[in-house]
């Protein structure tokens, strides 16, 4: 059985399905068995989730304005 | 504007680089157009500063136009100039004395026997409990109290949604480095929210 310290420094890889069967079967074994463990796994994939599912930032138009007034000026340099 | 030539009809990125190499303005525009506002909420992750950031993102797109002919056209576009943005935001983390923490290849101080974790069972649908702007402000506050080290490669990986192996070109760390600082970030982000998205009630603590 692995210990808590092994199983989260698998986590990230087991999250992202990166591991191979048999580790992945010792993962799952562990937080049957360890409720601390199985809690973080799933909040962590959770935390993940949400962060996923995110607003893409949305730039503020005079930004955009600026940032294009100032290529502008670089194109016009360059030609 | 000479240079604004022919329309853009495909949407192939590999056609819209090769159409910019050759010095046509839309063609660039439209690729600013495409990762302005990831480019600009990365480097306002990275300097934790509006003006710094705005910067930024100004210096890595004129930086991209001037240099376009350097770019090999092997990786993705996207993934040379977030590495152009992240040197400009190092810089100007670097000018700012206050902060030493301006690395993304620092050692890392694992804290292992310190980082205290809570831990507790979240809401089936916990974002539900807040609204929109509440959820946006509690997520970026999270990432903003990340060390710089993680919130790159966080913010790349799991909200850009690069791949490893991308996140490791554009930061320009090896696989590992980045695979062991995406785990950091992740616990500490649960660790984070969980205070916000805990099930009500359910007041297990513990440590490890």
């Amino acid at each position: 059985m692995l210990t808590c310290k092994q199983f989260l420094d698998e986590l990230s890889d087991y999250l992202d399905e990166k591991t191979d069967a048999g580790l992945r079967k010792k993962l799952e074994d562990h937080i049957s068995e360890c409720p601390n463990c199985w809690v973080i796994c799933d909040t962590t994939k959770k935390t993940i989730q949400i962060y996923r599912g995110m607003d893409p930032y949305p730039i503020p138009s005079e930004i955009h304005t600026r940032l294009m007034s100032a290529l502008e000026l670089k194109m016009a340099r360059k030609t | 504007m000479s240079a604004m030539s022919s329309p853009i009809e495909i949407d192939d990125e590999a056609a819209i680089v090769a159409q910019a190499r050759l010095g046509d303005a839309k063609a660039f525009s439209e690729l600013l157009r495409r990762y302005e506002g990831k480019i600009f909420r990365l480097a306002l992750h990275i300097t934790q500063n509006r003006e710094d950031a705005e910067d930024v993102l100004q210096e890595a797109f004129l930086k991209a136009y001037e240099h376009l002919d350097q770019f090999q056209g092997q990786s993705k576009f996207y993934t040379w100039i977030v590495r152009i943005a992240v040197n400009q935001a190092l810089m100007k983390l670097r000018k700012r004395k206050s902060d030493r923490s301006v690395s993304l290849d620092e050692t890392i101080d694992t804290g292992e026997d310190t980082v205290a974790r809570e831990i507790a069972a979240w809401d089936e649908n916990p974002e539900q409990q807040y609204s929109r702007e509440e959820i946006n402000e509690i997520l970026s506050s999270a990432i903003d109290g990340l060390a710089p080290i993680y919130r790159a490669v966080f913010v790349l990986r799991d909200v850009d949604d690069l791949s490893t192996e991308e996140t490791a070109e554009a930061l320009e760390l090896s696989v590992p480095a980045v695979k062991s600082r995406l785990l950091r970030a992740r616990l500490q982000l649960r660790d984070k929210l969980t205070r916000y998205f805990k099930r009500k009630g359910d007041d297990a603590f513990a440590y490890m």
